[in-house]
């Protein structure tokens, strides 16, 4: 039987097919940015050829998390922080599934920052979107590791002591060899760059900035966003390592202060994602492994065989 | 006691070759027509330290580790030293030999290395007054020069187990095959050649007084040598296991690495990972996507999967996870075998736990019940757990090879083909009721994979409706809730009635007093049992394998059938009875506990002890390293 791969099948996909004909509504608060975030998902999905059934969507904890419960492909709402192990190993198991982790920035930056660093170190091939709404949301508005430098919340009553994480930094070394930042308030370029990241072979990691205006009132949802690769006061090489870091590293700065610079920060094409390196050293068998449960042709080595050594 | 065995302890600093050496030499011996079993004690230290591994081999059956042992091969500490000779721990090298004489039975035979201890510091041991005492037969042998005579310092193993041949009076053929397997060129000829020297030096040098002899003994059929851990994954390759991931914990390690090395060629995918999380995620994901996957861990590694393990119990992700104990709490002895993580196994993650908890006694159960977990997790899509222990993952056996010739397993269990999902059942989206509430025979509702047309569903760790969305509804709550847990009375069904008893009886059926024990106890009960037996007792012995769903019936009916009962155990809070008692709600005043947690495994001589203590009022203490723990009432 032909179990796997829907891929192939020429037909127009349509966004609706990425809704849920029935409930769940969304419980998101309204005009939280996470509404984006699905919208750009659903766009893109259609346009970079993927059916539903070919797209599993691995989500952490959070109101982020909720996120494929509003999206109509195959999803696994994880636990809190480890969407991307689930998810690679997904895409370890069927390489031909479209693997999608989404989580917020507590979930992502925070209680999952291990897996974070070694998913982008490796260069899985999977598309990661962290919504950065510089909060915990869920948990009604604690500080999370990218909320600004003296933030008031509940937990830090008097500001955060704490200088905030620098996400697209932090990714490029790790060896992330896709990363952008968008932003819901940019619904265009959100749409294309989840598109792009979808394509890509190699570990995407997009920082989706979602403003929360339950919890973070000082969201900056209204200050300019500028397009870095639109403007010419931005001019660098997106695929140049130390280009990239300095770019990064300036409008990681200048985040918490007013302008917010959006755009693809690095792209590096070059680099073979894990997969691909794995199956170079002859640990990633070429047919993926799932298939092999519906193959009945497929040999099934026995422990007998692997004896010898033994007697 | 039997006379008619060898148990031969080699002794050295760990990274001497000592682990490899004695395998050859176990293997030689299983050639040779014996049974054996190989216990190995080691520190947690990589290079020096004192360690040893000991064979006993026999011409019956030999499931445990022995009382003692009758021949001590000596090496000395190498890494005691450095490279200028000087000693670097103070007088560490003379170890080997020091810290083995307690157990070394009367009549025993000790060689030792001349050219690495000192003979200022035997002269400490009086050893001379204490062999006539106990009638001990020393061969003091300048294995290190004669090792480097002929080829290079490390080669002393050789020349001690050419020495060992020719005291017990064996062929040297055996030896010189596997020599032959394992190495080539130059460093087998030097081998070789050490090993005949001292072969002939020793037989010319030497006439024996002893009368230990290599034991004799036949096989009816070919023999492998294994370790539990061998069979866990030889029992995962067959149960169709092709995605592994972990992160190195001792003793679980073991599995780990022969499933990664084998993998390559038969088409599984093995991954190592960022820490215990991840490994135990990762499984879930591969599980979810479509792979029978296992991961696994020691004590503190396995703290770190309960979450996931969690999360598999909520999405029904079958899952296979094993863990290797060691002595706890926290990092405790790494390099030491205790049963203490027994409750924490089926009890770790929160909510209402749904999971099956095997945990084999022998390196036949290790394959068979890993085998079956695979399968009981994949028909009822839960995770099920292999509890072992450090001791049952290094101990070598021999097992007839044709146990291993079986067919493989690779079916997915309860998964639906993309046909069957036409049929199914759907919401008015086209979302697959993957949780749904007619199709649940043995309370599993059947799953679809990410990639199958008309399968789309959503697999989340919250409390889910039937096409997995999120969900308080009381009514689905309760449904959702009781079909999981209810799994288990419907596995506990199938394992009565359609599988063979996971559970292995010894001793004399209508026997009085009844040995209860689990895991790898298991060997050392069955030999006391024997021995209690022979000396006029009247004893049977039951090791339980199944924890949860618990072996109801069987134990209850044990328990019924004799006086009193001793729960044998390695940890210190009688973690086992506890299980029983809890899971049954009586026999409390009929079983009384010997437990051990010292770090070391029960000898069948504590166990008799400790029978003649407990069960036949003896008025005597027991040993020191044993505790007893008297009955208490319901
Ligand atoms: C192990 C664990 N710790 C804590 C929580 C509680 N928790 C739920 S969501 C959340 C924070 C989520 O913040 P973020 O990832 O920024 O997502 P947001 O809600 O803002 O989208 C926390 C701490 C949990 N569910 N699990
Ligand atoms: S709490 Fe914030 S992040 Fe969560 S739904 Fe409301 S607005 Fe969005």
């Amino acid at each position: 039987m032909s179990a796997f791969n829907a891929i192939g099948e020429e037909r127009e996909i349509d966004r609706d097919e990425f809704t849920p004909g029935v409930e769940p509504q969304p419980t998101w608060c309204p005009g939280c940015g996470d509404f984006g975030v699905l919208k750009s998902l659903k766009q893109a999905l259609p346009e970079v050829g993927k059916t539903p059934e070919e797209v599993l969507t691995v989500t952490g904890i959070g109101c982020s998390g909720k996120l494929n419960s509003y999206l109509d492909t195959y999803g696994f709402h994880t636990i809190h922080g480890r969407s991307l192990p689930v998810a690679r190993a997904a895409k370890l198991a069927n390489p031909e599934l479209e693997v999608i982790a989404a989580g917020g920035d507590g979930d992502g930056y925070g209680i999952g920052g291990n897996h974070w660093i070694h998913t982008a170190r490796e260069n899985h091939d999977i598309t990661y979107i962290v919504f950065n709404n510089e909060i915990f949301g869920l948990t009604k508005g604690q500080t999370s590791p990218t909320s600004p430098k003296g933030h008031k919340s509940k937990t830090q009553p008097s500001g955060s002591a704490k200088t905030p994480l620098r996400p697209l930094s932090m990714s490029l070394n790790a060896g992330a060899s896709y990363i952008a930042r968008t932003a819901a308030v940019n619904p265009n370029q959100a749409k294309e760059i989840i598109a792009e990241a979808i394509e890509h072979d190699g570990f995407a990691h997009v920082d989706f900035l979602t403003q929360c205006p339950t919890w973070n009132k000082d969201a900056r949802q209204y200050v300019p966003y500028i397009d870095v690769q639109e403007s010419d006061d931005y001019d660098f090489d997106v695929t140049d390592r130390r280009e990239a870091a300095e770019m990064m590293y300036e409008t990681e700065d200048v985040l918490n202060e007013g302008t917010v610079l959006t755009g693809r920060y690095y792209v590096d094409e070059d680099r073979p994602s894990y997969q691909e390196e794995k199956r170079a050293v002859g640990e990633l068998p070429d047919q993926p492994v799932a298939e092999r449960y519906f193959d009945d042709d497929a040999e099934w080595e026995r422990s007998y065989d692997l004896l010898d050594r033994h007697t | 006691m039997s006379d008619d065995e060898l148990i031969w302890r080699i002794a050295g600093g760990s990274g001497d070759g000592i682990d490899s050496t004695s395998q050859n030499f176990a293997k030689a011996l299983m050639r040779s027509g014996l049974d054996v079993f190989t216990h190995r004690h080691y520190p947690s230290r990589i290079r020096g330290g004192h360690t040893y591994v000991e064979i006993r081999a026999a011409g019956h059956e030999v499931q445990s580790r022995g009382d003692g042992y009758n021949f001590l091969l000596s090496l000395g500490d190498s890494f005691a030293r450095n490279p200028q000779e000087e000693a670097y721990y103070g007088n560490e090298e003379i170890k080997p030999l020091s810290e083995n004489l307690d157990d070394l039975r009367e009549g025993g035979i000790i060689v030792y290395d001349e050219g690495l201890i000192s003979e200022e510091d035997v002269a400490d041991l009086d050893l001379e007054e204490r062999a006539e005492e106990n009638n001990w037969h020393v061969f003091p042998m300048d294995l290190r020069g004669l090792a480097k005579e002929h080829g290079r310092e490390v080669m002393r193993n050789t020349a001690g187990v050419g020495v060992t041949a020719a005291l017990l009076d064996m062929e040297l053929d055996h030896i010189e095959d596997l020599m032959s397997d394992a190495m080539s060129g130059d460093v087998l000829e030097s081998n070789l050649e050490i090993l005949h020297e001292a072969y002939e030096t020793t037989k010319a040098e030497y006439e024996f007084e002893h009368d230990l002899r290599a034991p004799e003994g036949s096989h009816e059929t070919e023999q492998a040598l294994l370790s539990g851990s061998n069979a866990i994954a030889y029992g995962a390759i067959d149960g169709g296991c092709r995605f592994i991931s972990g992160y190195p914990m001792t003793p679980w390690t073991d599995v780990f690495t022969i499933l990664t090395q084998n993998f390559p060629d038969i088409g599984g995918v093995s991954e190592q990972v960022e820490d215990e999380i991840a490994a135990a995620a990762l499984a879930v994901g591969a599980s979810h996507a479509g792979v029978k996957a296992m991961s696994g861990s020691s004590g503190g590694g396995f703290a770190l999967m309960s979450e996931p393990l969690g999360l598999a119990e909520m999405t029904e992700t079958p899952l296979v996870l094993v863990e290797s104990m060691r002595a706890g709490p926290s990092t405790g002895m790494p390099t030491k075998p205790e049963q203490g993580d027994l409750e924490f196994v089926l009890y770790t993650s929160q909510g209402d736990s749904s999971r099956v908890v095997f945990a084999p006694g022998n390196i036949e159960e290790a394959y068979e019940q890993t085998r079956l977990a695979f399968d009981i997790a994949w028909e009822y899509q839960i995770p099920t757990i292999i509890i072992y222990d450090q001791k049952l993952s290094g101990e070598n056996t021999n097992v007839d090879v044709e146990f291993f010739d079986r067919e493989p397993e690779p079916g997915l269990g309860a998964t639906l083909t993309e046909e069957e999902l036409k049929e199914a059942a759907h919401d008015a989206s086209g979302k697959f009721e993957r949780f749904g509430y007619d199709d649940n025979e043995k309370n599993v509702s059947k799953r679809s994979l990410p990639g199958q047309k008309g399968g789309r569903y959503l697999a989340t760790g919250n409390e889910h409706s039937p096409v997995g969305h999120i969900s308080e509804d009381p009514d689905n709550r309760v449904y959702q809730m009781t079909r999981r847990i209810e799994k288990l009375d419907s596995i506990r069904e199938e394992l009565d009635e359609e599988r063979p008893s996971n559970q292995t009886y010894f001793g004399e059926e209508d026997a009085e007093y009844g040995i209860i024990t689990w895991g790898s106890s298991q060997g050392a009960v069955v030999e006391a049992v024997q021995r209690l037996n022979e000396s006029g007792h009247s004893v049977k012995g039951l090791s339980v394998s199944d924890m949860m769903p618990f072996a109801e019936q069987e134990v209850t009916e044990f328990l019924e059938s004799v006086d009193e009962a001793m729960v044998v155990e390695m940890n210190a809070t009688a973690q086992f009875r506890g299980l029983i008692q809890k899971e049954l709600g009586r026999f409390g005043d009929k079983m009384t506990s010997l437990l051990k947690y010292n770090g070391n495994p029960f000898e069948p001589a504590e166990i008799v002890e400790g029978y003649e203590v407990n069960l036949a009022d003896e008025d005597r203490e027991p040993t020191a390293q044993v505790r007893i723990e008297p009955a208490a009432g319901d």
